[in-house]
């Protein structure tokens, strides 16, 4: 139960905000700063824990998206349900990609490029295909019910957002528990060694990239229910990618905070960036982009391996061994 | 002789235009220690990775305790009892040497306090209690040998594969370590190690099986195979054991 217990206070404290503001700004702002989280909560799965980097999440993401999104749209399906089915249908890609890439071999930079050819191959199809929609895109109809998973405040969207992120956090805690877990930092470390351990790399392998997708899955099925558009930009765009593996390796890959510190720390450096640089477009990104080397110049290991070394120079008596984690 | 724990008939492998191993054949006694010796380049790493399943061969069977595992993978060869140590250690570097060998417990036990607690009691018994808490990556490379052992014990084998356990440890250490893998075969445990150390194998084995060109040449007790013309030959080059023998002659 101690292990839990960061979580329980961590989310605790987070579902207090609204006792203290209901400003869309904000709530807007940690909304997206959860879903980030939740997104990188999957990718941490299988690239911190598992050390298969991802740059492909988009495929889940925006499977999910889509499923939600149409068959609410074409096949009159209750939201709530397709949140469930949304996630089953990211889990399966996840499946098949993991099948398909793990099975080949594929390993390092091989597997995160095939990842990201999928995600592409998938923006392109849904771009074109007639059921998402193609270049159209697919709005969902307004609806402001709860049982349609609409809402005319944000405070509801929030409590599902961070519930949702919650729930990501308890599940990875309980995996870095089990024997899975374990198995899964073997396989990161060293694949042939943990093999001669009676380690089964590709089952280990496979169940990560399934439930990682079924975490970035969740996200996706929300974002499609908060903003009630999606296109093939936006579900399998890169930039969803991109998210949910910054979040992470900036907040601290292979630790279960990472994902949510590094979600808050990007869209606080995002945000800021664009109030300073409001009037030069473009100049919001240098900025952000140099933010972002800087970083993780100086934290390689992100926010979690940052705040882990400061705890450990304080006491000078502590040991100064190098914690050469991931 | 006792009946054979791990059989090798007649296993070839080729690599391009290089016969690595060519129609070597040996059995393993049960409940003693083995070694298979050879000059550099004999084909016994070769040989070791396909008994431990990373490599298949061209030709051939491996029967494990009567079982045809010829080409199984490592991890169901594993799950069978079958263990090695990698020659160039291969240490899980960001985890902790407890973590290490729990990896290995986790085999045999699902949870995770319990892989820990009997990853202490390995990580003794080749003395590594007191680093038990840190990262693999600080072990001296006598430490990572001593890991590299407790991980494969960890899974309580029946058959243990030891690459070249000693190579690149100083004299002391290797005294160190003879105890260590005695003490395994006392409680019962087959091992069959390659080694370059010889005078590790003279005290440790009971059946020395010479790796040369890809073929057994000789096999016997450590004492017989160190007297083999064949064996001398293959170490010294073609005419050596006669050389010798003259050398003696007029000496």
């Amino acid at each position: 139960m101690k292990t839990y217990l960061p979580i329980i206070v961590v989310v605790a404290l987070l579902a207090a905000v609204p006792l203290f503001t209901t400003s869309n700004v904000v709530l807007n702002f940690l909304v997206t700063a959860l879903l980030i989280a939740l997104a990188g909560q999957g990718w941490n799965l299988l690239g911190g824990y598992g050390g298969q980097y991802s740059f492909g999440h988009a495929a889940f993401f925006g499977t999910a998206a889509y499923a939600t999104a149409i068959l609410q749209v074409r096949y009159g399906v209750n939201a709530w349900l397709g949140l469930f089915i949304g996630t089953a249908a990211g889990a399966l890609v996840g499946a098949a990609i993991g099948a398909l890439t793990f099975r080949s071999g594929l390993r390092g930079s091989y597997f995160s490029l095939v990842t990201l050819a999928f995600a592409e191959v998938l923006r392109i199809v849904a771009s074109v295909a007639p059921i998402t929609g193609a270049g159209v895109g697919m709005l969902i109809p307004l609806d402001l019910h709860a049982q349609a998973f609409q809402f005319q405040s944000r405070v509801p969207f929030y409590f599902i957002a961070l519930a949702l992120v919650a729930l990501s956090l308890l599940v990875v805690r309980a995996i870095e528990n089990s024997r899975f877990g374990a198995y899964l930092a073997a396989v990161r470390e060293n694949e042939d060694a943990a093999s001669a351990l009676g380690v089964d790399a590709f089952s280990v392998k496979l169940c990560a990239i399934t439930i990682s997708a079924a975490i970035t899955a969740t996200a996706g099925c929300f974002y499609a229910q908060y903003f009630l558009f999606i296109d093939a930009g936006i579900a399998y765009g890169p930039w969803i990618s991109i998210d949910a593996l910054l979040a992470p390796i900036v907040g601290g890959a292979g630790t279960v905070f990472g994902p949510l510190l590094g979600a808050l720390a990007i869209k606080t450096l995002g945000e800021t960036t664009k109030l300073v640089a409001a009037d030069a477009p473009g100049l919001d990104l240098v900025i952000y982009g140099l933010l972002l080397v800087g970083v993780i110049g100086l934290a390689p290991r992100g926010i979690a391996g940052l705040l882990r070394t400061i705890s450990r120079l304080r006491p000078s008596s502590g040991t100064t061994l190098e914690d050469s984690h991931g | 002789m006792a009946e054979a724990l791990l059989k090798v008939d007649n296993i070839s492998k080729r690599f391009g235009g290089l016969l690595a191993v060519n129609g070597a054949s040996f059995s393993v006694a049960v409940g003693c220690i083995s070694a298979l010796i050879g000059p550099n380049g004999a084909g016994k790493t070769t040989l070791f990775s396909i008994i431990a399943g990373f490599l298949s061969p061209d030709n051939g069977r491996v029967f494990y305790n009567g079982a045809d595992i010829t080409g199984e993978p490592p991890h169901r060869l594993a799950r069978r009892g079958i263990a090695r140590t990698f020659q160039i250690v291969q240490p899980f570097a960001g985890l902790t040497v407890r973590e290490n060998i729990a990896i290995g417990a986790h085999l045999s036990r699902r949870g995770r306090g319990e892989a820990l607690g009997a990853a202490g009691e390995v990580a003794r018994s080749v003395g590594l209690g007191a680093q038990l808490e840190a990262p693999a990556a600080t072990l001296t490379v006598a430490g990572r040998k001593r890991l590299e052992l407790a991980r494969a014990l960890a899974i309580m084998p029946r058959l243990l594969l030891l690459d070249e356990v000693l190579a690149g440890l100083n004299p002391s250490e290797i005294r160190d370590m003879i105890p260590v893998i005695r003490g395994i075969a006392d409680n019962g445990m087959t091992v069959l190690m390659t080694e370059h150390v010889m005078q590790a194998v003279m005290s440790l084995a009971k059946q020395v099986f010479v790796l040369a060109e890809g073929r057994v040449i000789a096999q016997g007790t450590p004492q017989q195979v160190a007297a083999d013309q064949r064996v001398i030959e293959a170490y010294l080059g073609h005419g050596a054991a006669r050389r010798m023998a003259v050398g003696a002659g007029h000496g």
